[in-house]
């Protein structure tokens, strides 16, 4: 499958997904102008991935902030990631906040309660 | 003195009450006009510069950044227009950012059809009745259930507003008259809370 390699910018999170390098990320800052375009790609190749993948998808979100519009997308993606680990795939999320960053901490926890998939929180220091 | 000279004089005048009237408000940041993606990053960038020069708790500086972008999009995304003519754009408002000792405060003013107040009125009811708890049921439920409206907003901005600051949502609707209202709201961010 094509790689996806977008570089982030100041309202756009930083995204990997590169299937022969195990690299499912999506990381930085999501408030962008339009939400649809730019996180349609993303659950379009998802949505192929999901017929092919054949090893363990460990699909890390490391975001320090995202508009409401942008945690509907989010959601999607995670459900894309639901329907794969119930269809028999391994699946792991593993989300990262900022230690001393409880909304973002609180955020992971409810996505953890809506989708049934394997989901690790973890804090990371702040420089 | 002609006419022009005293039209001069009252605005020279107004300038200086407006100034004053900004003080007194302890107002940071004051605008009128169309809300654009560009101006909504130019606000919060200019905003999180100067919390970080006040050294803003992490904490505030988060939700000062978050309230904002949720109310600024709301502006552009939902303010009425009443003039129908092609040149006046819809996502027209006002945007006010003021801070004292105690919060920040975000107020966002704008023209509204007068058939969406009470849609509105009974979100920001339901929002302010419920407490924390209450709010994240209601969050993990609009966040399953609504769809991104065409417009891409996702129903969520009143609720997260609420939930990240804490705080009551503050609003009035004032009439302008039998077709608009205009709709004010007022959210605010305690300073040092962590």
């Amino acid at each position: 499958m094509e790689v996806i390699k977008i570089v982030g910018t100041d309202d756009t999170p930083s995204v990997t997904m590169d299937v022969a390098n195990e690299i499912f990320e999506i990381s930085g800052r999501s408030l962008p102008e339009d939400v649809a375009s730019f996180y349609e790609p993303i659950l379009d190749w998802l949505e192929r991935y999901s017929e092919e993948a054949s090893g363990k998808t460990v699909f890390n979100f490391k975001l320090v902030y995202f508009n409401t519009a942008s945690s509907k997308m989010l959601l999607d993606i995670l459900l894309k990631l639901e329907e794969m680990y119930e269809s028999g795939k391994e699946v792991l999320v593993r989300w990262h906040f900022p230690e001393d960053d409880e909304d973002m901490e609180e955020a992971g926890e409810e996505y953890a309660d809506i989708v049934e998939v394997p989901f690790e929180q973890i804090s990371y220091p702040m420089d | 003195m002609d006419g022009k000279g005293a039209d001069i004089k009252e605005f020279l005048e107004f300038v200086y009450s407006f100034y004053k009237s900004m003080n007194e408000h302890k107002v940071q940041l004051v605008y009128e006009g169309e809300i654009t993606h560009q101006i909504t990053k130019a606000f919060t960038s200019l905003t999180e510069t100067n919390m970080q020069l006040d050294e803003e708790s992490h904490s505030a500086q988060k939700k000062v950044f978050h309230v904002m972008v949720e109310c600024l999009q709301n502006l552009g995304k939902h303010a009425d227009s009443m003039d129908s003519s092609e040149s006046v754009k819809d996502g027209r408002g006002v945007f006010i950012l003021c801070k004292n000792d105690e919060e920040y405060s975000i107020t966002t003013g704008n023209v509204l059809i007068k058939s969406k107040v009470p849609i509105i009125m009974e979100v920001l009811e339901k929002v302010n009745d419920l407490d924390k708890d209450g709010l994240k049921q209601l969050y993990k439920h609009q966040i399953k259930e609504g769809r991104l409206s065409n417009k891409g907003g996702a129903g969520l901005g009143f609720i997260d507003i609420a939930k990240k600051t804490g705080n009551k949502l503050h609003y009035n609707f004032i009439t302008i008259d039998d077709e608009f209202s205009f709709f004010i709201l007022t959210s605010t961010i305690t300073r040092n809370n962590i």
